[in-house]
């Protein structure tokens, strides 16, 4: 299988194009750091033991006053900004696969059932993507967590914070996917293979599941992407707005809110690098998606 | 065409009936807004006699009707925070709101469909590349993250343009303007580009991706077989193709700024709703964020249908055989 | 011979490459022919030949990465291959137009045809846009478009497939080009508007004196519109002479090959003559002659190097052997069939193993109720089958012909269960089963009934492995759940349909179509069904592919004892593979009978026009009768009999009354109020092939 991978026309695409692979290497290398986070970073910026005030504002290392100890200075906590990116990564990172899988499944699902049971299910879905979407996805967002906020006394909405984060950003990036794949099965469906299926007497839900989906999943791999480098997006927007993942666990939209107090005062280096990480993971994220959606399209080969 | 009219407006309403469900279920259920309306101190049967005069042991239909009839007069209550009504506090901030949004949709259109198009054009190109590369720039980068880079080069270094409010305005009845003034345009500057960036990037790669799509198409190549000039099939025709489909969505991303602008108000303290909605989201003031719900959703309903109208204008095929190309219905 | 005058266009040692990842293909490997000035030239070969890249490459619109790698195109003596862009295009529709195959997507939805028009006209004269538009409508005049002033306004959806190819021509010959290449213009439209089509393009051709490079598949069309004809394979020439020269007398063996493999109507063969194989992919050209590996005359120097081309009567071949297999006579290959009575014996005792009655099936394609509240309409129903009557004994191959709306289509669904009846029944083995409700009561039926379907891309799921797919019916239906059981059974049915063993392993995309197709049977087969209902099978595969999947068909009816339901459009494969034929029309049989019957002596008005439009490739020289109209939509079909209003026999009963299905005398049946009335004329019998049948 390996060896197929290796000599496909996928792979191809991908060793001719440097900047898809230096894109590749700058995700997995984020990826790594961040799924390793206690073993890589160098401090730890969240063990309050661990801190000390005197440290706090310290330049990066390479500029006058700036410590080797701190590669990318301290900030107003004495925290290692390099130690809180690494771990704010990881929390971005898995609220944003966290928030595409649901989506995806929850998409996928729907779409599927939608597109090829058709008449009133159908229906039904697809008026509620419509309202859905006669929203943008970040006052969705924004919605689902100030109801929580709302419904849950405050100690708990902390603890469940990046649940009903994921839950939020997730439930509103479905849609993408429901109409894909709907539309997708409404093609596949009307292929003979499927019909051939019928004729033998298939069940329609096996039909589904084992014909109809492998078929659809195409795009859905390409949207799942760009999705989320949006989901990304979306929960630092959230954080820096103060209704994201609380304080305890920042994310780098939480660590860009907290150094945006000191731009002015002088101190960039607290938020400009975690803006600079968030920035170069995005991109990279991005640029794998739109590799992707170009070798996968049958038609610009 | 009567049909066609009637029925978007049914979808319409039906969409908006929606939304005041969900509005007033956050106005009923989440919290309690007897105990956010009065003070600690009032005595159980005053909160009593509260609840009765404002109806709310009525049953769920008659609150809901209640409550859209309300709404439809604007009338969404008094903020809990503000003490004040909502309905005043979303017209104090609405003009803040709109003229940033239009001013960003329209940079991002008047940008964004000429860049979409040429680099459709011209796809190998140097111009085309860099625009490419750029777009992907605006594509990864969070608005905030844009507003606060704006505002370290141009506010803080080079010290051109002012980094937060609004600037001097000027009022015209109760609209409030920004346009009228020097100080009110250097205001407007920073957060326009950073409202209009996201979308502009996006609309631009959309209208690309479209171009390329038609330029593919079995009569560009039989016009081409025909003799016709490269401007006459660029212009006369891929244009006008790539811009039908085009139209429906770039609708929907326009209406989605006004969402966005909640983020670019934060990063400049833009007096406007969105700021309004944040804070109403962390001090959990139901009544402000019904109503900025309601208003949110109006907004894109009107923007669908009238994008809607004008697909059904441009293409002919719907005015026979509707739904077939929007995928509606 | 050689004329002073150069001829209209000139195409030398032309060869198109295409460069991929995997290396450089060769497209077009050294092709040379010309045109003279007014001539038709047919350019006839199967997918993948080139032929279509030759015409590209003509106009200049090959797409890239494909590319000129040598040779010369010279148009009125002036080279034309190495010209820039714009000079190029200033060729384009003044000295060479073009038409492409589907007028679906040949026209900007978004302009009405008079605009498209008065542009063209406008692009390559001097005419003022009034004076465009003056000689715009009389052009769409030219093409047979009614009211032309007025559909001058109208978009491209407002009309059907064959008024838009009308138009398409339209635009192509505007502005006078002196050479029109067509690549396929006539495969995307029903078989009586291509008649139609192929008979204005000759005329407006033979008026202006255009010369045409007509790019088919179809045989048939050649035989009657070109002068001159090249057989194109792999990319080469193999054939090239004069239209009768080289039907009647092919020297090549591809030639006499691929004539030997189409079935042709009064021609009884037992089985149609096959060439082994397929068309070798681009990238697995053999060396010396492309052809030898399927070549029954393939000698070493055949294998070696590559034939020139030589002039044998008045044509030229490009084969070793060409001189030795000279006069062999194209369509003649085929074995002499055995009387038809002893094949019923052998197969079946005749009795009905399927019945319909009265089958009907609606659907309703009403506006949503809000539009029509507001535009008054009514309900609108399609009636895809309205009452159709048959009976299919065992063991023999019952044929539906007509043409696309005619509902042959649904009826196969509705015989296979994929729709329920609106009405009336379906007997399979007296059993009727529309009316079964459970899924499990429908499952022993489903066992003895299966499918085979028309597109061999999209019949099979393109991610799971033939094994996989050939053992579906078996797990289904629990007929095995033992691997090695299971294994060995569709490692058999491979063989039976004469794949190996070892394609079990392989997906889909790594066969071509015809084997593709042989996996579809096999999968058929997997349940030993007794009653295979195939809709369209053959349609969508090249003519020597088609006769081997037939071949294979009627191989397995005979091993098998197999009866057939056999869809088609395509009067000649119903002729070879049926023993019986029912003509549709608007979802009503209006009539059926024997086969041989049938065809010597049709009696309804449309089944007489149907037999009417089969191209002549026999070249009797009989003219056919272009086909009045086009066929009604069916969900408001004419009242009373539904052919009416094409009817050249019609009457007012004929307007008001449907007409029953009455005894045509031999068996059969036929609805028609001119039958019952006795008003038939008389028809010319179908004249005697000019051939005698050989080997």
């Amino acid at each position: 299988m390996i060896g197929r991978l290796l000599d496909s026309d996928l792979f191809y695409s991908f060793s001719r194009s440097p900047v898809t692979v230096l894109a590749a290497l700058v995700t997995a290398v984020m990826m790594g750091a961040a799924a390793f986070a206690p073993w890589v970073a160098p401090h730890t910026p969240f063990d309050l033991a661990t801190l000390d005030l005197l440290d706090a504002f310290l330049p990066p290392a390479w500029m006058p006053d700036g410590d080797p100890r701190y590669l990318l200075g301290t900030d107003d906590q004495g925290r290692d900004v390099l130690s809180t990116i690494i771990y704010g990564a990881r929390v971005s990172l898995l609220v944003g696969f966290a928030a595409v899988f649901l989506a995806m499944f929850l998409g996928v699902a729907l779409g599927l059932v939608s597109g090829y049971m058709g008449g009133m299910v159908d229906a039904v879905i697809m008026r509620i993507a419509d309202v859905q979407l006669s929203f943008p996805t970040i006052l969705i967002a924004l919605l689902i967590d100030g109801v929580a906020r709302g419904l849950l006394p405050r100690d708990m909405h902390e603890e469940m914070a990046i649940y009903v984060l994921i839950f939020a950003i997730g439930i509103s990036g479905w849609v993408q996917y429901a109409r894909t794949v709907r539309g997708s099965t409404l093609v596949e469906k009307r292929k003979e293979y499927v019909q051939a299926a019928q004729v033998i007497g298939i069940r329609p839900w096996l039909i589904m599941l084992r014909h109809v989906l492998p078929n659809v999943m195409g795009p859905v791999l390409v949207i799942g992407t760009i999705h989320l480098a949006i989901a990304i997006i979306t929960e630092a927007t959230l954080s820096f707005l103060g209704v994201g993942v609380p304080a305890t666990q920042p994310s780098l939209g939480t660590l860009i809110r907290i150094g945006n107090d000191f731009l002015f005062s002088g101190e960039w280096w607290i938020t400009i690098f975690p803006g600079a990480a968030l920035a170069i993971l995005v991109l990279s994220v991005n640029l794998l998606g739109d590799w992707l959606r170009d070798a996968l399209n049958p038609k610009l080969r | 065409m009567i049909g066609f009219v009637l029925r978007r407006l049914l979808q319409s309403i039906l969409v908006m009936l929606t939304v005041a469900l969900i509005a007033f279920g956050l106005f009923r259920y989440v919290g309690d807004p007897i105990n956010n309306l009065v003070g600690q101190d009032t005595s159980a049967v005053e909160r009593e006699q509260l609840r009765e005069k404002l109806g709310l042991d009525d049953p769920f239909l008659v609150q809901f009707a209640r409550f859209v009839k309300n709404a439809a007069k604007g009338d969404f209550g008094i903020s809990y925070r503000h003490r004040r009504p909502v309905a005043e506090l979303i017209v104090e901030r609405l003009p803040a709101t709109l003229e940033l949004s239009i001013v960003a949709a329209l940079i991002a259109l008047l940008v964004g469909v000429p860049m979409g198009v040429y680099t459709g054009l011209h796809r190998e190109g140097f111009l085309s590349r860099s625009f490419m590369t750029l777009s992907l720039v605006g594509v990864s980068l969070p608005t905030f993250l844009i507003g606060i880079l704006l505002i370290l080069l141009f506010g803080v270094v080079l010290r051109w343009l002012p980094t937060f409010g609004r600037g001097e305005v000027v009022a015209l009845g109760w609209w409030t303007t920004g346009l009228l003034t020097v100080s009110g345009l250097k205001a407007l500057i920073m957060p326009a580009i950073t409202l209009a960036l996201f979308q502009m990037t996006l609309i631009m790669r959309l209208v690309r991706a479209e171009m390329l799509e038609v330029l593919r198409t079995d009569y560009i190549k039989f016009a081409r077989a025909r003799g016709l000039s490269n401007r006459a099939i660029h212009f006369g025709h891929a244009l006008k193709n790539t811009l039908v489909p085009v139209i429906t969505i770039t609708g929907l991303q326009l209406g989605s700024i006004i969402a966005f602008a909640i983020i670019t108000e934060s990063v400049f303290q833009w007096p406007g709703m969105g700021l309004l909605f944040i804070q109403a989201i962390n001090e959990v003031d139901i009544p402000v964020m019904a109503a900025y719900l309601v208003m949110i959703a109006l907004f894109f309903v009107v923007i669908n249908l009238a994008v809607d109208l004008l697909y059904y204008l441009v293409d002919p095929r719907l005015r026979v055989d509707r739904d077939r190309a929007t995928g509606h219905g | 011979m050689p004329a002073e005058t150069p001829p209209l266009l000139e195409v030398r040692d032309l060869r198109v490459e295409i460069p991929t990842r995997r290396g450089v293909l060769v497209a077009v490997d050294g092709v040379s022919f010309h045109i003279e000035e007014g001539e038709v030239l047919g350019v006839v070969g199967e997918s993948g030949a080139g032929k279509s890249l030759t015409g590209a490459a003509i106009i200049g619109l090959l797409e890239p990465p494909g590319r000129i790698a040598a040779g010369r195109i010279s148009l009125e003596g002036r080279r034309i291959d190495n010209l820039d862009a714009e000079a190029m295009r200033r060729l384009r529709g003044r000295r060479i137009g073009m038409i492409f195959q589907d007028p679906l997507t040949s026209l900007n939805p978004l302009y009405t045809i008079g605009r498209q028009l008065v542009e063209t006209i406008l692009t390559h004269t001097d005419l003022t846009e009034r004076q465009a538009r003056e000689h715009a409508i009389g052009l769409l005049a030219e093409v047979g478009i009614p009211s032309a002033a007025e559909r001058f306004d109208h978009y491209p959806h407002q009309f059907s497939g064959g008024m838009r190819q009308r138009v398409v021509i339209a635009l192509a010959l505007c502005a006078n080009p002196r050479l029109v290449i067509a690549d396929e213009p006539t495969t995307a439209l029903d078989v009586s508007i291509q008649a139609q089509i192929i008979a204005l393009l000759k005329r407006l051709c033979r008026e202006h004196g255009t010369a045409v490079m007509l790019i088919t598949h179809d045989m048939g069309v050649i035989a009657e519109t070109a002068d001159r004809v090249a057989v194109m394979y792999a990319g080469r020439i193999v054939e090239i002479g004069p239209v009768r020269e080289v039907i009647e007398q092919a020297r090549h063996p591809y030639t006499i090959g691929l004539m030997g493999s189409i079935p042709l109507v009064g021609h009884d063969v037992e089985r149609l003559s096959q060439i082994d194989g397929a068309m070798p992919r681009l990238d697995e050209i053999p060396a010396g002659c492309a052809f030898h590996p399927r070549c029954p005359h393939a000698s070493e120097r055949c294998r070696r190097e590559r034939p020139e081309r030589i002039a044998l009567g008045n044509a030229e071949v490009a084969c070793w052997h060409a001189g030795e297999l000279a006069g062999r006579g194209a369509v003649t290959a085929g074995v002499v069939r055995e009387r038809r009575e002893n094949r019923n014996a052998r197969t079946g005792d005749g009795r009905p193993l399927v019945e319909l009655r009265d089958l009907a099936r609606h659907f309703d394609v009403s506006a949503p109720w809000l539009t029509r509240l507001f535009s008054r309409e009514g309900r609108k129903v399609l009636r895809a089958v309205d009452g159709v009557t048959l009976t299919i004994p065992r063991g023999t191959t019952f044929s539906l012909v007509g043409e696309s709306g005619c509902g042959k289509s649904t009826v196969a669904r509705l015989v296979v269960g994929l729709y329920r009846p609106s009405r009336g029944t379906i007997l399979f083995d007296g059993q009727d089963y529309a009316k079964l409700d459970s899924h499990a009561a429908m499952a022993p039926v489903r066992r003895r009934l299966q499918m085979i379907f028309q597109d061999p891309y999209a019949s099979l799921n393109p991610r799971w492995r033939v094994a996989e797919i050939v053992a579906e019916p078996l797990r289904a239906h629990g007929i095995t759940r033992d691997r090695v059981e299971i294994r060995d059974r569709v490692g058999a049915l491979l063989r039976q349909v004469g794949l190996s063993e070892s394609d079990a392993r392989k997906y889909p995309h790594e066969f071509s179509g015809g084997q593709r197709q042989r996996i579809s049977i096999a999968r058929a087969l997997a349940s030993r069904p007794e009653f295979l209902v195939c809709d369209e099978p053959t349609s969508a595969l090249d003519v020597s592919v088609q006769a081997q999947i037939l071949n294979l068909m009627r191989d397995l009816q005979r091993e098998l004892g197999l009866t057939y339901l056999f869809i088609s459009h395509n009067l000649a494969v119903v002729y070879y593979i049926s023993d019986y034929v029912g003509v549709m029309y608007l979802g009503r049989l209006v009539e059926w009978a024997e086969a041989k019957s049938l065809f010597r002596d049709p009696k309804h008005p449309y089944t007489r026009m149907l037999l009417d439009t089969i191209p002549d490739l026999e070249m009797t020289g009989r003219r056919r009768a272009p086909v009045a109209g086009e066929v009604p939509s069916p969900i408001s079909p004419p009242s009373g009999c539904a052919f009416h209003p094409r009817c050249p026999l019609a009457t007012a009963r004929c307007r008001e009354m449907r007409p029953e299905p009455l005894p045509r005398g031999d068996g059969g049946e036929v609805a028609c109020h001119a039958v019952a009335e006795n008003r038939l004329p008389e028809r010319a019998p179908r004249e005697t092939p000019l051939r005698q049948e050989a080997d």
